[in-house]
């Protein structure tokens, strides 16, 4: 298979303008004769649906939740990025273009990268007319902050809530075209198959998840928008829902998977309390701003903080690296954490922290300023822990929040199987191998109002579509393979709960695949998975019955798909034999431990194509070139 | 047309009306309420006066009565704020049967005062108490020993049977609740809302209802203690 | 800590429900949630069907998670959600009744998960600015004051997620809607539509059967989003002006 990402021809920053010309449109009269199917209503696919409703096109759209607003880009905190260079400090389009190729270690699409660039600017003036309230300045001006080790302020952001508002507003504008009909909403109903009729996606198969009933859905072209995969972990920052089994199911028929392996670690989470644990949350990044981070020096020091005087603590980071000192890059955090409670010097009752102190800021600053700054995660870290950082240093831990990797597309979104796209965090398209902070909502975004809405029309005006229905032999062969998976899952009746089987993978995962990886460990993790899947076939227990409201069931099929993913993630590490963004092999750093790329070897996308059950994957290159920026190693010494 | 109009302009068609909306609904209640509210402030002035002895109230019963433009204005527009009052508490309550048709096993308040909580209870009350109040001292047949235009005299044997007493006890505390939250949500209900303003409201509210009890309920209470005789 | 839980199971929206008592153990670190899936891996080990709940994000932001603890929505600890509520605000010994949003607006569909759909179609009947994509001006063409601008914050924060309605004697939907007629109301975006907006969301929440509003502040009192009772006198100021000022046929004529 040869992968053509189809890139414009022409200097950068006329490809999407050329792109945009060459491509067909469909005329206004013949929109509502085309139907399209978008899976996910987070910001890339609520956005996508409700821009082609307001184009004309007849679009479906499904989620799993009870209602579009509950996607989980609800969660995102932080802001959303834009050069919008309100600040005049300088920022510009080229420049989010080079921080963000550069901030991806390299193994981001260039053209893809710019286009989200130049589109930034049209996200933040779209959502501001949808009443998106971003935080603005006392002359009524919006407002900007700096974020992720950029040089700029060109951050936009709505109090704690970015993520929420925009969402909300892509919501509402969704909302808008269900009251006028030309979106039909589907809530409450999961993806469990795609259809493929002649080559091409023509529709999915979906249960209802208050019924139980499964059903095909057919339309012209299909798009997927369903999220992370980072719940392949068990514990993460993702919601509890978030899944893989849109985007695994397309790849099982033909979709090439991209960097499974690339997967972004956060430095500041809550740490892990005990085995009931469910969920990380995240506390933003800026928290490092004026928080110090420590462990003690001795191993199994299990005096309280404050009894551990000044020379008795390590602030590694500020050691290690003494020009960013805490505010290294979220992988260089992680990892350092992850080495410190390695060594035996974690802190709290799992060992599995770091201390992120604000003492010294109380006193320089006072208490108030801190406050001020900070309250609000403050009050959140004590909701959970119930012990106040005013006073105790907070307890932090890295976890996974977000993954690079994705369906392979090209550059009009569009996977290896004609007619489906994927976009937002589903695709691996423009981060490379690290997102930098606040970058996601603003892909999400350009994605759905921007892109797809375009590049979908050409392939609708320029694809011969037959007439089908869900009575094809192909939709109803996969509405039976929906069935009997159901089936599978209810009639093993086993002993062990899923949840039980989900936590030992994510553990193996977490140890084996996580922060830090090496072939053995891999290797290890692999047969490992291999044999927990065996035994889940064998052994899980789902009660209850297909054709009601069956949280277990749910659960159970979503996990069924990450035992595949897993190890797919981990033959993709293996095979990726050096260091770059998330992803840090222990056999490739230098001698201060910092990883090492390899570019003459590894400078491509990996995108896996799939075999067949039980079948190695095969692996295809998509080489990366960097004429604009040039490839160099980072260093945050 | 585009389409977003389309569906906005459908909406408007069958969109229910002032009086069909339970904003609007509320909004009478509010405006009524506070006629009614005025009413009984001065109602209860004028019932004060019993303490000026027999001449001062008698005599402004007969300028009340002689006066009968004011009178009667003043008995329509009460009447017709107690109709619409009235109506729309009992609407209202039906639809808030149909809105939990299924009750709660266990159901706690977590911030709301017991005033507004039983509007529905204490606004019904009212509604016997003035009809009861009205055949007791402006018609008769609910008075023992009713004389038509010897108001100070009904007053005292009115208030001298114990019952009599009672109900009105009664009755002017259920005002008080009443009026505890209704001075104050009259104002929410027309869109007066203001950080700095609604604590006042609610202490006027509070004070208000104070007063009015108080001043009402020192009459019963003067003529069974003997002190007005 | 050993609890005692009186917890509403109902198999399908159609079928009568009732309480059922269980006895289960917590530990004070536990968010409430994780407390139910304790009890609910050991409902599975028992071959008894697990106790469903709606939930996702856990972090207190997506408004799926919500039902109702010894009478109050979202349980005791205010201004939070039941996915961020942890035990520690229980003690050893604690009987707890655990009983899902009531509301003719809101059915059961299966013990704790209720159908809430009806906010996203008063949202669809007006809650939002029609702006279709690629149209908008630069976002700093228009300056929004600051005090505005986060008092619409302030309004926008709103989840959807429903206690509100669970926890108003009448089931009344206001202080959701006046949430989001605040939000848009208060933002200079949003002027063109305001009157329209009330009068078709006010409109809408008739027909899902929402209660009416009486002011009492029950739902202040829950919202884990300190969404204010001064939100629903906008929104009545909207809608009293609306009814009297705006005419429809206007913009039929178009
Ligand atoms: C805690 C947290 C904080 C973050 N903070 C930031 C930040 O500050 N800035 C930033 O830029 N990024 C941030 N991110 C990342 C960013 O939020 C996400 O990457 C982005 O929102 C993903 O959007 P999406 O539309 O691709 O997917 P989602 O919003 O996850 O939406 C997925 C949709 O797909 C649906 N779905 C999934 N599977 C199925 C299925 N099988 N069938 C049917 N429907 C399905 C779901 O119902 C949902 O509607 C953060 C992420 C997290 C977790
Ligand atoms: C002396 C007579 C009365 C006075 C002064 C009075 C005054 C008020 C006021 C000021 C309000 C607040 C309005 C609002 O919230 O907008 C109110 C509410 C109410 N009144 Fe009365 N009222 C009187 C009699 C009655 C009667 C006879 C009823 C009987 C059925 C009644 C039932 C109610 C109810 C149910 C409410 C609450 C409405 C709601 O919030 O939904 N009231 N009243
Ligand atoms: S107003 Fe508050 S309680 Fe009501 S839905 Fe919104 S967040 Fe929930
Ligand atoms: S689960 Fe998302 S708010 Fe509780």
């Amino acid at each position: 298979m040869k992968l053509d990402a189809r890139i414009p021809s022409g200097p950068i920053e006329k490809k999407w303008e050329k792109c945009r010309f060459e491509m067909k449109l469909v005329n206004p009269a013949n929109k509502r004769k085309f139907s399209v199917i978008v899976v996910g209503t987070g910001l890339a696919g609520g956005s996508a649906a409700a821009t082609m409703g307001e184009l004309g096109y007849n679009v479906k759209a499904f989620c799993f939740q009870d209602s579009p607003r509950r996607a989980h880009s609800i969660a995102a905190q932080g802001g959303i990025n834009a050069a919008k260079n309100y600040q005049n400090d300088g920022d510009s389009i080229y420049r989010l273009f080079y921080d963000t190729v550069k901030g991806g270690d390299f193994r981001a699409r260039e053209a893809n990268v710019y286009r989200l660039a130049e589109i930034s600017v049209n996200i933040i003036d779209q959502c501001v007319a949808q009443g998106v309230p971003f935080a603005r300045e006392y002359g009524g001006l919006l407002a900007n902050r700096s974020f992720g080790g950029a040089q700029v302020s060109r951050t936009f952001y709505a109090r704690g809530q970015t993520g929420q508002q925009l969402l909300l507003g892509c919501y509402q504008a969704l909302e808008r075209q269900v009251q006028s009909g030309r979106v039909t909403m589907y809530p409450r109903h999961e993806m469990l198959e795609l259809i493929l009729i002649d080559g091409k996606a023509r529709g999915i198969v979906t249960r209802n998840l208050v019924t139980g009933q499964i059903e095909s859905h057919i339309a012209d072209a299909v798009v997927l928008a369903t999220g992370g995969y980072g719940n392949v972990f068990y514990l993460s920052t993702n919601a509890k829902g978030s899944n893989a089994t849109a985007i695994w199911r397309a790849h099982r028929k033909g979709a090439l998977f991209a960097n499974p392996c690339f997967t972004q670690i956060h430095p500041t989470c809550i740490p892990v309390s005990g085995d009931y644990q469910s969920k990380l949350t995240l506390m933003s990044e800026s928290l490092r701003n004026d928080g110090r981070i420590w462990v003690p020096q001795q191993k199994g020091d299990k005096r309280k903080p404050s009894q551990i005087p000044e020379g008795e603590r390590d602030y590694y980071l500020e050691r290690r690296y003494p020009s960013f000192g805490n505010l290294v890059p979220r992988d260089v955090a992680s990892r350092a954490a992850k080495g410190a409670c390695d060594e035996g010097r974690g802190v709290g009752e799992t060992g599995l922290g770091v201390y992120l102190d604000f003492g010294d800021a109380i006193r320089r600053l006072g208490k108030g300023v801190v406050a001020e700054r900070y309250g609000n995660l403050f009050e959140m870290y004590e909701r959970i822990t119930g012990e106040d950082p005013y006073s105790v240093p907070m307890r932090i831990f890295p976890a996974i929040h977000y993954t690079m990797g994705g369906l392979w597309v090209d550059y009009r979104l569009q996977s290896t199987i004609p007619g489906l796209f994927v976009i937002g965090e589903a695709n691996f398209s423009d981060h490379g191998a690290n997102r930098l902070g606040a970058s996601a909502l603003m892909q999400g975004l350009a994605d759905g109002y921007f892109v797809l809405p375009y590049t979908i029309g050409d392939y609708l005006a320029s694809t011969k579509l037959d007439k089908v229905d869900a009575s094809h032999a192909d939709a109803r062969a996969a509405q039976n393979e929906a069935n009997a998976q159901v089936k599978k899952l209810l009639g093993v009746q086993g002993k062990r709960t899923v949840d039980s089987f989900h936590r030992e993978m994510g553990k193996m995962m977490w140890d084996e695949c996580g922060m830090s990886r090496n072939a053995k460990g891999l290797e290890k993790a692999i047969g490992h998975i291999a044999a927990l899947e065996q035994e889940f076939w064998k052994d899980v227990k789902v009660i209850g019955a297909g054709e009601e409201l069956n949280q277990s069931l749910e659960k159970a099929g979503r996990l069924a798909d990450f035992f595949e993913l897993a190890q797919l993630m981990c033959r993709d590490a293996l095979e990726r034999q050096e260091s770059c963004g998330g992803h840090f092999r222990e056999e490739y750093q230098t001698p201060e431990g910092e990883a090492m790329r390899d570019d003459d070897d590894f400078c491509y996308a990996a995108a896996w194509e799939y075999k067949g059950p039980g079948k190695k994957h095969e692996l295809h290159k998509e080489s990366l070139s960097f004429e604009y920026v040039h490839l160099a190693q980072r260093s945050y010494k | 047309m585009s389409a977003a109009a389309t569906a906005l302009t459908g909406k408007s068609a069958d969109r229910p009306g002032f009086w069909a909306n339970p904003i609007g609904k509320k909004a009478v209640m509010a405006v009524t309420g506070f006629v009614l509210f005025g009413f009984v402030i001065g109602h209860m002035v004028g019932n004060l006066q019993v303490y000026l002895g027999p001449e001062k109230l008698d005599a402004y019963a007969e300028f009340l009565q002689k006066t009968k433009g004011l009178l009667w204005g003043a008995r329509i527009t009460l009447l017709t704020c107690v109709i619409l009052h009235v109506t729309a508490a009992f609407q209202l309550a039906g639809l808030q049967n149909k809105a939990r048709p299924q009750k709660y096993v266990k159901k706690t308040s977590a911030g709301s005062s017991y005033a507004s909580r039983t509007m529905y209870w204490s606004g019904p009350i009212l509604l016997a108490f003035i009809i009861y109040h009205l055949m007791h001292f402006t018609t008769g047949q609910a008075h023992p020993d009713f004389q038509p235009g010897m108001v100070y005299r009904n007053v005292v044997t009115g208030f001298q049977s114990v019952p009599a007493s009672l109900a009105y006890i009664v009755a002017m505390l259920m005002l008080g609740t009443h009026l505890y939250h209704g001075i104050w949500s009259m104002f929410q209900s027309v869109g007066i809302n203001h950080p700095k303003y609604t604590p006042l409201f609610k202490k006027l509210a509070a004070v208000m209802a104070a007063v009015l009890v108080g001043g009402n309920v020192s009459i019963p209470v003067a003529v069974m203690t003997g002190l007005i005789r | 800590m050993k609890l005692t839980l009186h917890i509403w199971r109902q198999k399908n929206a159609s079928s009568a429900g009732k309480m059922v008592r269980y006895e289960t153990d917590a530990s004070e670190h536990m968010s409430f949630l994780e407390m139910l899936d304790v009890l609910n891996e050991r409902l599975i080990a028992q071959g008894e069907e697990p106790v469903a709940f709606d939930h996702d994000c856990r972090e207190g932001i997506c408004g799926s998670c919500g039902f109702v603890i010894n009478g109050v929505a979202h349980g005791p600890l205010p201004s939070t959600t039941v996915c961020q509520l942890h035990m520690r605000h229980f003690k050893d010994g604690d009987e707890l009744y655990l009983e899902p949003w009531r509301a003719a607006a809101f059915p059961v569909i299966k013990d704790l998960v209720v159908d809430r759909s009806a906010f996203d179609r008063i949202i669809a009947a007006g809650g939002y600015i029609s702006v279709s994509t690629g149209s908008a001006v630069d976002a700093n063409a228009l300056p929004v004051r600051k005090k505005d601008s986060d008092m619409a914050m302030d309004a926008a924060q709103c989840i959807g997620c429903g206690a509100c309605v669970a926890a108003c004697p009448n089931a009344s939907a206001s202080l959701f809607m006046s949430a989001k007629i605040s939000h848009l109301g208060l933002l200079p975006q949003g002027q063109p539509e305001r009157m329209e907006r009330a009068l078709n969301m006010v409109a809408a929440a008739n027909e899902e059967l929402f209660g009416s509003c009486t002011n009492i502040g029950e739902c202040e009192a829950v919202c884990p989003k300190g969404i204010r009772l001064e939100f629903i006198a906008r929104m009545n100021r909207d809608f009293l002006k609306a009814s009297w000022t705006f005419r429809a046929d206007r913009v039929e004529g178009d």
